[in-house]
């Protein structure tokens, strides 16, 4: 089986056979980020773009790093440095990069669906670096990875997603990702933060934190973002850390050889506790890792297409 | 819009909700409706400069009334103009509409109201009504000078597009209208709930991650105004009703003798929230599309007149700013030319009769602001729309008259088409001639 499509702009509409599909063609990749000489030339002559018009700098250096280790040229746009400033529509400035010869765009933007109007208006091969609140399937893919490897696999799992998910694109990739996997899904949160229906995903909704966590293989903590405080979702940080910050008291509660692992950049002592984040349960700079190596899965599966 | 000339319109299937519902012929002398018979043809065969319209095979109906369409002039030329506005309105059947103030400037004033109507004389095709503003600049603070716009020829007053927050401006709105007999629009939406919101609140905003206006947004606001309305004893109606809820209330206060009347958007009873899976922004209005339950809802409440009239809220948007992000892209769609065919889907799916389908586009559109058309009683204008019910087409956005293109219904395929549509006595729209 190849990989057909064009695009990537969200786990919602791929198959299990298509996500196991870029998970397999990303594992040969890790190998290459641990050699002395970091590269392959799998991508040599094409062109990758990286059009960021949110602050990024872990995604947008991932997938600089697996572009280049990919031998391919890139180059990254930025709001600041490009014509948006000047009023271009997005779609005009992706048909000027069409027209450049790039080959691949990814694209990270406030707007949900962005990547998706672009993809559908251009032939350049889109891949969605995060839209809004609505997805951001590489991190998924990654975290993918990682339980895969630690856990050998994702089926019949249990994991807690635990934070904000009516504001992340990490948890609706997620969910996405790990109840096509075959893994049973919790999510915790306060109430202000479970978007509505949120169940029809095929995922539990709890408040309680102690009561979700128990007996969970994986605890995927979502970073809370600070500047949503006095939005009326949560009173204060100090009490949102007291109901949904893992400790390592709480994460007794769940199974004994449980992963912990986050999307970073982490709020240590807020919703993730300093001695959780060095602990042995941690994984969150695998995930780092195995982010880089499903960039290059990714962007050599979309290219091979061509 | 008067003139000499005598038309008779032949052997249609005439319906002036409440008056006719059967096969006759129309007589219109002097700009003026002068009789609806049978076999009127015979008594004229021998009268000189009669223009004799075959309607066989057609619907012979007065012309349609529509409360609330954005026509953008003066200030947004390049989404309508008050030309190209009225063109489509009659290229959908409209000889009456009534133009919300929500322009740049405001219309606020007498002077703006005056442009109005100086702009649709000069363009010569439906009758332009102004709304005017509730508050000055519509900006929710100070009452407009509401006696001036009456006097100006203001038909109602509404801050469209932003609703009146404080409700003891609205209150004091309320009262001060009912001097005039005015009907108060409010468009109800709590600006707090909706705040940041795109799409209706729901599994489908959930999954496509599009920050969400809840259903509550609007109906906080209907208890609301509904409440103002039996204190305050004034006319309210309420545009785009989109929820179960509000239909419900609407249909409550309504039992209650509470002197309040409602519309519903075409768009709100021929699609849900799916329409918005593709991001596609022609499917981004305000209230946005909702679920099946309250599609369901807004069809039972025309069937029991809960709710009185169809009104299309036509929102012209130029092609580049729909083309934008979808949270960045402007709310409203147009509708004046699919409004009759997205109708009469209701009368094919049995929950109207066409008399009650064709008064809600006519007759109880124009008493609901007390307009002297939307039938074809002798002696009122002659605003006539001739329809084939039958034939069927493809909406094709290139060849719609509206000056943008911003239809969800693009592509569709319509049953319905209006082949003639006559104001005061003049043809003003022929498909034949058109197309």
């Amino acid at each position: 089986m190849s990989f057909k499509r064009k695009d990537l702009l969200g786990l919602a509409s791929l198959s299990q056979e298509e996500m196991a599909l870029i998970l397999e063609a990303s594992e040969p990749f890790k190998e290459v980020s641990g050699r002395e000489i970091k590269k392959v030339p799998a991508l040599r002559g094409k062109t990758v773009i990286n059009l960021f018009f949110e602050p990024s700098t872990r995604t947008r250096t991932s997938f600089e790093l697996a572009a280049k280790r990919l031998s391919a040229d890139v180059v990254n746009f930025s709001p600041s440095s490009s014509s948006v400033v000047k009023g271009e529509t997005l779609l005009d400035t992706a048909r000027n990069i069409e027209f450049m010869q790039a080959d691949i765009l990814v694209l990270r933007h406030s707007s949900a669906g962005a990547a998706e109007i672009l993809a559908r208006n251009s032939r350049l091969s889109v891949i969605n670096a995060g839209d809004g609140w609505h997805e951001h399937p590489t991190q998924a893919l990654s975290d993918l990875l990682t339980i895969q490897e630690k856990k050998g696999q994702v089926r019949d799992l249990h994991v807690a997603i635990v934070g904000d998910l009516a504001h992340s694109r990490v948890a609706r990739s997620n969910i996405y990702a790990l109840t096509k996997m075959g893994a049973n899904v919790r999510v915790v949160g306060p109430p202000t933060m479970i978007p509505l229906h949120l169940h029809r995903l095929g995922v539990t909704v709890y408040h309680d934190f102690d009561e979700a966590i128990s007996g969970v293989d994986v605890v995927l903590m979502l970073r809370l973002q600070l500047e949503r405080q006095g939005r009326s979702l949560f009173p204060s940080i100090r009490e949102y850390a007291r109901l949904y910050g893992l400790t390592s008291e709480r994460l007794q509660r769940a199974a004994k050889d449980v992963l912990v692992m986050h999307p970073g950049p982490v709020n240590r002592g807020v919703e993730i506790a300093h001695d959780v984040v060095d602990g042995s349960a941690a994984v969150i700079l695998e995930q780092v890792a195995n982010g880089v190596a499903v960039r290059m899965g990714l962007m050599y599966l979309l290219s091979q297409r061509n | 819009m008067a003139n000499d000339t005598k038309i008779l319109i032949t052997g249609g299937h005439v319906i002036d909700p409440g008056q006719w519902n059967g096969v006759a012929d129309v007589l219109i002398e002097g700009g003026k409706i002068s009789a609806v018979e049978p076999n009127l043809q015979q008594k004229f065969q021998k009268v000189k400069a009669l223009k004799i319209i075959d309607a066989k095979g057609l619907l012979v109906c007065p012309g349609f009334v529509d409360l609330h369409v954005h026509f953008r002039e003066p200030g947004f030329e390049y989404k309508e103009t008050i030309a190209t506005g009225s063109a489509a309105a009659v290229a959908g059947g409209f000889t009456s509409v009534c133009c919300m103030p929500n322009t740049h400037p405001v219309n606020d004033s007498r002077s703006i109201t005056e442009f109005i109507f100086a702009q649709a004389a000069a363009a010569g095709k439906a009758r332009v009504f102004p709304i005017g503003a509730i508050t000055k600049g519509s900006k929710g603070e100070e009452l407009a000078e509401i006696g001036e716009l009456v006097d100006a020829g203001c038909v109602a007053v509404s801050d469209d597009g932003v609703p009146v927050m404080n409700s003891l401006v609205m209150r004091r709105a309320m009262e001060y209208a009912s001097a005039f007999h005015l009907p108060v629009i409010d468009h109800c939406e709590d600006s707090m709930l909706s705040r940041g919101g795109s799409m209706h609140e729901g599994a489908v905003s959930t999954e496509l991650g599009i920050p969400g206006i809840p259903k509550a947004a609007e109906e906080v606001m209907v208890a609301r105004n509904i409440a103002l309305a039996e204190l305050t004893g004034a006319r309210l109606h309420l545009p785009h009703v989109s929820t179960l809820g509000s239909v419900r209330m609407v249909r409550e206060a309504k039992a209650r003798g509470i002197p309040v009347t409602a519309e519903a958007c075409p768009h709100h009873f021929s699609l849900t929230d799916e329409a918005v899976r593709s991001y596609d922004a022609n499917a981004k209005m305000n209230p946005p599309l909702r679920t099946d339950e309250d599609v369901q809802a807004v069809r039972e409440g025309l069937r029991d007149n809960a709710i009185d009239i169809v009104a299309t809220d036509h929102a012209p948007h130029a092609v580049q700013e729909k083309q934008l992000e979808f949270d960045a892209a402007p709310f409203g769609i147009i509708g004046l030319e699919t409004a009759f065919p997205l109708t009469l889907n209701l009368v094919e799916e049995g929950i109207l009769s066409l008399e009650q389908a064709i008064a809600k586009l006519t007759r109880e559109p124009a008493q609901v602001f007390g307009l002297p058309y939307g039938t074809l009683v002798p002696g009122v204008a002659a605003d006539v729309t001739l329809i084939d019910p039958n034939a069927t087409w493809v909406v094709d956005t290139a060849r719609l008259h509206s000056l943008s293109r911003n239809t969800p219904f693009a592509g569709w395929t319509m049953k319905g088409k209006v082949v003639k549509t006559i104001v005061g006595g003049t043809v003003v729209y022929d498909r034949d001639e058109t197309s």
